[in-house]
């Protein structure tokens, strides 16, 4: 396993790139430490995929370097970058049994067969596969064949990061679940270095310690789950994560303190409006926002009720704010008020917080 | 087993092919097997034979020496342009500007009327005035196809590889365009070798489209006429008469309508059964 | 349009795909289809649409017997997975394709795709080409082409699968709205039961070929006849236990119990198997009925605000769905309490008591 830098990273699929738009990737600095879980995280074009691809050497970037612990591995070919990869659409060798599969990347680096044989018994033991060992692989289910692709790349002992290509699209609901965890498990058990790349926002942070969002070819942020779901760097990540994503209000700033349409919320802290900034606005989720006795005036406007919660649309004056309450907390009949959790409510100027 | 909404004005648009069939295939196939039980000596008097044509035509040996003949120059064309064809579809590009020329030069030869074909190869390996039977020449081999045996046979297969390959080239290279990226991205992080993903990715991903290439050629083959009668007419002596020359001998040559007739559903009959043979043992794999 | 389906099977070759299924969807309603793959979903669909005809069985509109009716005479519009357009139309000639085909005069046809496109917000792309648009654009103008036709049923197959996360939220709260101002009768089918929910409606169970349940969304999920419609319906999976009554208890792995009350005091001893969902197990100890569990953690999983904890209890693994982040190690133990009173109870048939 190795620790992975990328060190001012950019790629454009275009010879003489001229305009911003013309970078899929614009400069990149991340530091991926040894061991570790990590999600890359942006909706579709945002670059995620071209990012992967980077890493694993399927594609040269334009700029930049990729180092694998301290090596320079730019210029590697990605059968000697010593990784491993699990796609979207399972990746299985039709034609050989699932024990064939699972020994196949062994076999093709001269592994004597005994070593081979322990080696595949015991990731398929992991993987929960021993049972359908001599079975054809094309035979298999979909979460069967992710996991067949993902033993291939367990099974070698030189691996220095295993990635994750949205693995879980063709996988039903109710089998996302248990292979969900079942990675998280296999990541604790083995210590290798994973990287999953996902626009699913649940995948991405119940997998990993540390998540990167990405929009337009930029990062936007890097951060554990909670410092993404508690303070938001840009309105982008409050509204891509999170389900509904954050309720974003313009507002006014007067002695430190957000105004919004005249009413005046509180913070943690007073916070700053840099010079020349042309837009601020407050960003709190919904999971941030109750009924209470006294507060903002709002008028409920639709009610869904989605099993374990509830989440409530209002109104004041045209904005819609979106809260979510528990099953079993009454809800006032047709209007009420509104309060903020002070410390989860944050500012932002121009699309970044103020801290 | 997908049975559609029952609608009977279906009828109307399948009646052109029923008629179609009926008098292209049903028809014919009905004159014939009258033909194969009946002898004939002109004025369309018929006397009824009943086997008598088929124990002839299965015990001669002038039908075995053609048989012999047409199966060993099927085999070798198999032999030769199926992994031909294969290594050509491999080695085209995969993307970019070249793949439409590389697409357009493959088919070029399918585009080509059979009989010119011949004429064209005719000429092409004429020892004394053709390009390519001068050339052989010059380099030392006594070649003159229209004597030798050997010849002749080679000047054949040569032609039907140029003339035929393309199809297997571009049956495969459809067959490789399906194959999705990530096999080729995993099979180089697996650390596979160039054999290893052409065996177990490249080969089971082609396999349907092999066995409809093998199939076409087998078939297109074994029931060749126009090429080899353009070029060499079946000789020299009888080289080169294969099945379906010798049966347009047997039947327009010396008129005799029964035995053609005959020999026309035995040839048609092996060719079901070997065709049959073919598709079973290419799919046997498949069910499994 | 009302539609109804009555002992309607399907079967092909050796594989019955639908059993003898009858159900009745009420004009106007937005009915949901849910399950898992292969269990029956697009079968039932393409029943509906008139692609498929049932192997015994009729299907009526609005009373009417239409089982060999084909297809184009039913006034059916369908919604697929993937983005179907024309690609070498634009998108309004797309939107516009069902009109014309009726013949439908110019002026009309420009009004209806106008409007149709406004409420999909895909106006400004009308003179666009498919192959330029988004995704999610691409199943928009699909919906679009669906709505225009002012069908009397509108059938979706998983129209939101293909779509990133964040489109997929925007669509499901509109797509509701959309049809009820239509009038249509639509059916909707997915394997997510938070996409069943989010879009509310009518909600019907289905497991290998069979409906298991069919009733109001938040009814169905609240109350489920059995425990199959429960575990077609819970996301992440309902936790299951098998329980034993004796007594005034009941008991589980002897070594947790607790007191039958309300109907289920009266239940005669023996076993029973309870169900509840993740978010009735939690770290908080809750009201009164909660009981206290103890296991070893296998997993925790946690998003921004709620901890997801797997865990071993005696022979059973449970999921937890906890508020807060709590970073539990493999193997640590763990208390949990379980909300009693928001179990399921199911009989030896796995009916719900």
């Amino acid at each position: 396993m190795a620790k992975i830098t990328l060190d001012r990273v950019r790629h454009s699929y275009l010879e003489q790139p001229a305009s911003p738009a013309d970078w899929a990737l614009k400069q990149l600095d991340v530091v991926w430490s040894d061991g570790g879980a990590y999600a890359l995280l942006g909706p579709s074009g945002c670059g995620k995929t071209t990012l992967l691809n980077v890493i694993s050497g399927l594609l040269q970037p334009s700029g930049g370097r990729v180092l694998f612990d301290d090596r320079d591995v730019t210029g590697v070919p990605s059968d000697r970058r010593d990784i491993a990869q699990v796609f979207q659409f399972p990746v299985v060798y039709d034609t050989m049994s699932v024990y064939d599969n699972l020994a196949f990347p062994l076999r093709n680096r001269g592994i004597p067969e005994d070593q081979v044989k322990s080696r595949v018994q015991q990731i398929a033991g992991m993987l929960d596969l021993q049972g359908v060992l001599g079975n054809r692989a094309s035979g298999l289910t979909a979460d069967g064949k992710q996991k067949i692709s993902l033993g291939r790349g367990l099974v070698r002992s030189d691996v220095n990061v295993i990635m994750f290509d949205e693995p879980l699209t063709v996988i039903d609901p109710h089998l996302k679940w248990q292979l969900r965890s079942k990675l998280k498990e296999l990541h604790q058990e083995v210590g290798a270095t994973m990287i999953y790349v996902t626009h699913d926002q649940t995948e991405a942070l119940t997998f990993a310690d540390n998540v990167v969002v990405m929009h337009d070819g930029q990062v936007v942020q890097i951060g554990t789950p909670v410092e993404l779901f508690d303070k938001p760097k840009h309105t982008f990540v409050g509204h891509f994560i999170g389900s509904p994503g954050m309720n974003l209000l313009p507002c006014e700033i007067r002695d430190g303190f957000p105004s919004f349409l005249g009413h005046r919320l509180e913070t943690a802290a007073a916070v700053e409006v840099p010079p020349g900034t042309a837009r601020t606005e407050i960003g709190v989720r919904p999971e941030f926002v109750r009924f209470g006795d006294a507060g903002l005036p709002v008028e409920i406007v639709r009610v869904d009720d989605v099993g374990r919660y509830r989440i409530v649309a209002v109104q004041h004056k045209s904005h819609t704010i979106r809260l979510v309450t528990p099953e079993d907390v009454a809800l006032p009949e047709s209007s009420g008020h509104l309060v903020f959790d002070r410390d989860r409510t944050n500012v932002y100027a121009d699309g970044w917080i103020l801290e | 087993m997908i049975d559609k909404t029952t609608n009977q004005r279906a009828w109307l648009l399948v009646l052109p092919v029923v008629v179609l069939v009926a008098f292209n295939a049903l028809i014919p196939l009905m004159t014939v097997i009258n033909y194969s039980v009946q002898e004939t000596f002109g004025n369309n008097v018929f006397f009824f034979e009943g086997v008598k044509w088929f124990e002839q035509i299965l015990h001669s040996e002038r039908f075995h020496a053609a048989l012999l003949r047409q199966l060993t120059f099927t085999g070798i064309i198999l032999l030769i342009e199926i992994p031909l064809g294969v290594a050509i579809a491999l080695a085209m590009p995969k993307r970019g500007p070249w793949v439409s020329v590389c697409l357009v030069l493959m088919a070029l030869p399918l585009l080509i009327p059979w009989n010119v074909v011949g004429a064209m190869w005719n000429i092409f390996a004429l020892p004394d005035i053709g390009l390519l039977g001068r050339m052989i020449n010059g380099m030392g081999f006594d070649y003159n196809f229209t004597q030798q045996p050997l010849a002749a046979w080679f000047t054949t297969i040569l032609m039907d590889v140029w003339h035929w390959t393309s199809l297997v080239v571009l049956l495969a290279y459809a067959g490789l365009s399906a194959i999705p990226d990530a096999y080729y991205q995993a099979a180089r992080i697996d650390g596979a070798s160039a054999w290893s993903v052409f065996r177990y990715i490249q080969l089971p991903k082609m396999k349907r489209v092999l066995t409809i290439a093998v199939l076409l050629r087998f078939m297109d083959s074994f029931m060749i006429y126009t090429e080899p009668f353009v070029l060499t007419g079946g000789g020299p002596g009888n080289a080169t008469t294969f099945l379906s020359i010798d049966l347009v001998k047997i039947a327009l040559g010396q008129f005799d309508l029964g035995p053609a007739a005959a020999m026309s559903l035995i040839y048609f009959l092996i060719i079901l059964l070997l065709s049959w043979i073919f598709y079973t043992l290419m799919m046997r794999n498949e069910a499994q | 349009m009302a539609i109804e389906l009555q002992n309607v099977t399907r079967v092909v070759g050796i594989d019955t795909h639908i059993h003898a299924t009858s159900i009745k969807l009420e004009e106007g309603r937005f009915n949901i289809l849910l399950g898992t793959t292969l269990s029956g979903k697009t079968t039932l669909l393409r029943l509906m649409a008139g692609l498929e005809r049932p192997t015994s069985g009729e299907i009526r509109f609005r009373g009417e017997n239409v089982t060999g009716m084909p297809v184009q005479k039913r006034n059916v519009a369908m919604v697929y997975q993937q983005f179907i357009n024309y690609p070498n139309f634009s998108v309004y000639d797309n939107i516009a394709s069902p009109l014309k085909v009726m013949r439908m005069p110019a002026q009309e046809i420009e009004t209806r795709v106008r409007r149709v496109a406004e409420l999909l917000k895909i106006d400004p792309l009308l003179g666009r080409m498919p192959g330029e648009l988004s995704g999610g654009q691409q199943q928009r103008t699909a919906l679009a082409r669906a709505l225009v036709k002012e069908s009397d049923l509108v059938l979706l197959d998983e129209p939101l699968a293909n779509l990133d996360y964040k489109l997929r939220e925007e669509l499901r709260e509109e797509l509701p709205r959309l049809f009820h101002a239509t009038g249509a009768t639509v059916v909707y089918a997915t394997t997510e039961p938070a996409e069943a929910l989010l879009l509310g409606g009518y909600t019907a169970t289905l497991h290998q070929g069979r409906i298991t349940q069919y009733g109001p969304t938040a009814v169905v999920y609240r109350q489920p006849v059995d425990l199959l419609s429960a575990r077609v319906f819970s996301d992440p999976p309902i936790n299951t236990a098998a329980i034993h009554k004796r007594g005034e208890h009941f008991h589980y792995n002897e070594t947790v119990s607790w007191k039958a009350t309300g109907k289920y005091a009266a239940l005669a001893d023996g076993p029973y198997t309870i169900g509840f969902r993740p978010h009735h197990i939690t770290l908080a100890p809750g009201n009164a009925e909660a009981i206290s569990v103890t296991g070893k953690v296998v997993i925790t999983e946690i998003s921004g605000s709620e901890s997801v904890i797997h865990m071993r209890v005696g022979n059973d693994t449970w999921v937890s769905l906890s508020h807060g982040i709590h970073p539990f190690r493999r193997g640590q133990g763990v208390e949990l309490f379980l909300q009693t009173d928001r179990c399921f109870y199911f009989d030896a048939d796995e009916r719900l008591i």
